[in-house]
């Protein structure tokens, strides 16, 4: 069937809050305004003001409730409206969510999904602009997730809810209009596992989100130049499938890693170091990076798209890893 | 004042009291590491609160919470254990001080960033409410976390909201070594909690009874549906806030004042006016304590720690090693 990346989603939501009753979203205008991405949109109707729950502004209170909720036997599904906003809350994500099991020595765990919109590209300016999931990605206690296709905007969340620890799931705000085919029967997937999305032979390209697209518009561009590009969308980013990709860059050799946030301390940075730790001597080339331009996300179209991985960019760090120079 | 409850918040008073004089002298002799906050002098809210509290109810404290913990009914041996870092422990020598936590009694922690822990009693709450358990939640504080964000949000929404949270905090003066009116232009917190809606009152937090009925009101009133209440227990820390501290920032005279009001010793005397504590009781329960903070001393020297091979152990449920 003919959908969008949105209404995976929101069919994703409808079936956990129907076959669950312990279920419910909560989030700044999730409720009657239909999400802020309109992602709920419908919901507050079919399921009512407590299971679909509008909150104040106070993104550490409600993303605070809902760690006590999941602790109080809840299933809470989190939206938290953007990235952005999530460092308001980052304490309890932190200090909170992440730390609670291990520092109350295995005793509370807290099955808790927070979802939230991460990336720029919308001329939305440095604010609204930030791609900061490896920031959560370096905490020990939380899993991070990307889901860069229908398939996976349909089927993460109910296995992120079955989970019994907190797992954080971005959505890049541009793959919401994202339209394709989805399977009538498409349900639950795995959260574990790295996926390659194109196959090839002369070097491996991993990204992941809404990047996912602009690499396999680069390895499409590369076909024309001669050179076969591997895509690897790694899905997980904490923990790492480094199984998945590393299988890649030995077959590969070769690696260009693409990450929307800036190149210092980016998860790029981590990946990178993987491979250099677990598939050095079968490189035949530096891995390579194409990360955003060290700059506040400006407003203005052409500065934006210019501080922004394009394919342009990525193509041109393939090349330079396959042929030198 | 019966015999009995004399004699349960006496004895409540003074286990804590002489844990935390324990837990000091520990420190001194370097087997408790780390921060240690004492909570001598502010006792009565611990033991008044608890009172009033059911076993189903959750509580939710502060890094101050040796006498929450004691009073909620965790044993000493397992809080002592923490203080030694030992597997034991009430988190298995994780948490320290800081962190006592205890799923049987619904205690979760031990929480040391000021007013974090505010929305996650918030949470616990809607939990109870959406599963339709006649439970409240009790979350303690400082007068020090009203400056924070949280205090707030976690009003606000708990207001909003209607659920079962007892907002206590426990006002002594001091958030560190700022005094509240160097840190807050209205002093009169009960004022912050009513403009959430929020039904609030001024309770004396060095007397035992005052606390625990305040608390058995204010539970009443969240179980009955009627949303949260907030608590202002006024007290005051003998020790310093943590281990190190100069006190450049308060008198002599202001603390031989308060302690004048010593919870223990006031509580101590006026059950004896009323005729339900006798000095053989007192000197009974000063033994059975001294006794009982013996065993946990020796059981937490005793203890393991933590086999270094279990260090990753459950920082996840769904994966025991990264």
């Amino acid at each position: 069937m003919k959908t969008t990346y949105r209404e995976a989603l929101r069919v994703a939501h409808r079936e956990a809050l129907a076959k669950d009753p312990r279920v419910f979203l909560m989030g700044e205008d999730v409720g009657r305004y239909g999400g802020a991405y309109a992602v709920s949109r419908g919901l507050y109707d079919e399921f009512g003001p407590e299971r679909v729950r509008d909150t104040p502004l106070s993104e550490s209170a409600f993303v605070g409730a809902g760690i006590g909720a999941a602790l109080g036997g809840l299933r809470p599904i989190v939206e938290v409206m953007t990235v952005n906003f999530s460092l308001l809350a980052a304490d309890q994500l932190v200090n909170t969510a992440a730390a609670l099991l291990h520092m109350s020595g295995g005793q509370f765990n807290v099955p808790l999904v927070v979802r939230m919109a991460t990336g720029a590209g919308r001329q939305l300016a440095a604010q609204h602009s930030h791609s900061l999931e490896h920031w959560y990605a370096h905490v020990p206690g939380l899993r991070v997730v990307a889901p860069a296709t229908l398939e996976d905007a349909r089927g993460m969340l109910w296995t992120a809810l079955q989970d019994p620890d907190p797992v954080l799931m971005f959505e890049n705000a541009l793959l919401y209009n994202l339209e394709g085919e989805l399977a009538d029967d498409a349900g639950p997937v795995d959260l574990d596992r790295a996926r390659v999305r194109r196959a090839g032979t002369d070097v491996s390209l991993l990204c992941w989100g809404g990047n996912l697209y602009k690499t396999l518009d680069a390895a499409a561009r590369l076909e024309r130049e001669g050179v076969s590009a591997e895509v690897v969308d790694l899905r997980s980013l904490r923990p790492l499938d480094e199984a998945t990709f590393l299988a890649s860059v030995r077959k590969t050799r070769r690696a260009v890693v693409v990450d929307e946030a800036w190149r210092t301390g980016s998860l790029a940075g981590e990946v990178m170091a993987r491979i250099i730790e677990g598939a050095f001597w079968d490189l035949d080339a530096p891995p390579a990076r194409v990360c955003s331009v060290e700059v506040p996300i400006p407003y203005a179209q052409a500065q934006e798209q210019a501080a922004l991985p394009q394919p342009e960019g990525i193509v041109a760090a393939a090349l330079k890893v396959v042929r030198g120079g | 004042m019966t015999p009995e409850v004399a004699h349960a918040c006496f004895t409540q008073l003074t286990r804590i009291r002489r844990f935390e004089e324990a837990c000091a002298q520990c420190y001194a002799e370097g087997r408790i590491r780390g921060f240690l906050h004492l909570s001598i002098g502010e006792e009565a809210i611990a033991v008044g609160a608890m009172r009033a509290l059911t076993p189903a109810d959750a509580v939710v404290a502060t890094y101050r919470e040796h006498g929450h913990a004691l009073a909620r009914g965790l044993s000493m041996r397992s809080v002592m254990a923490e203080m030694f870092g030992k597997k034991a422990g009430c988190a298995r020598g994780r948490g320290g001080s800081m962190h006592l936590f205890d799923a049987a009694t619904r205690f979760y922690g031990g929480n040391a960033i000021v007013a974090g822990h505010l929305p996650l009693a918030v949470g616990l709450a809607l939990a109870d409410h959406r599963l339709a358990r006649d439970v409240v939640t009790a979350c303690f504080f400082g007068e020090g976390a009203v400056a924070e964000g949280e205090f707030h949000e976690a009003l606000n929404l708990a207001a909003l909201w209607r659920l079962p949270v007892l907002f206590l905090c426990e006002n002594n003066r001091y958030a560190m070594g700022t005094a509240l009116e160097r840190s807050e232009a209205e002093t009169d917190l009960t004022k912050k909690a009513a403009s959430y809606r929020v039904p609030a009152q001024q309770v004396d937090g060095m007397n035992v009874e005052a606390v625990a009925d305040a608390v058995a009101e204010a539970a009443g009133h969240a179980r009955a549906g009627r949303g949260p209440w907030f608590l202002e227990l006024l007290t005051y820390r003998f020790r310093a806030h943590s281990m190190f501290d100069a006190e450049l920032y308060r008198s002599k005279e202001e603390v031989k004042a308060w302690t004048a009001r010593c919870p223990v010793a006031t509580f101590r005397e006026r059950a004896k006016a009323a005729g339900a504590l006798t000095d053989d009781d007192v000197a009974k329960v000063e033994a059975a304590v001294r006794a009982e903070v013996a065993d946990a001393i020796a059981f937490a020297d005793a203890a393991e720690v933590e086999p270094v091979a279990e260090l990753t152990w459950a920082v996840t449920r769904r994966e025991v090693a990264p």
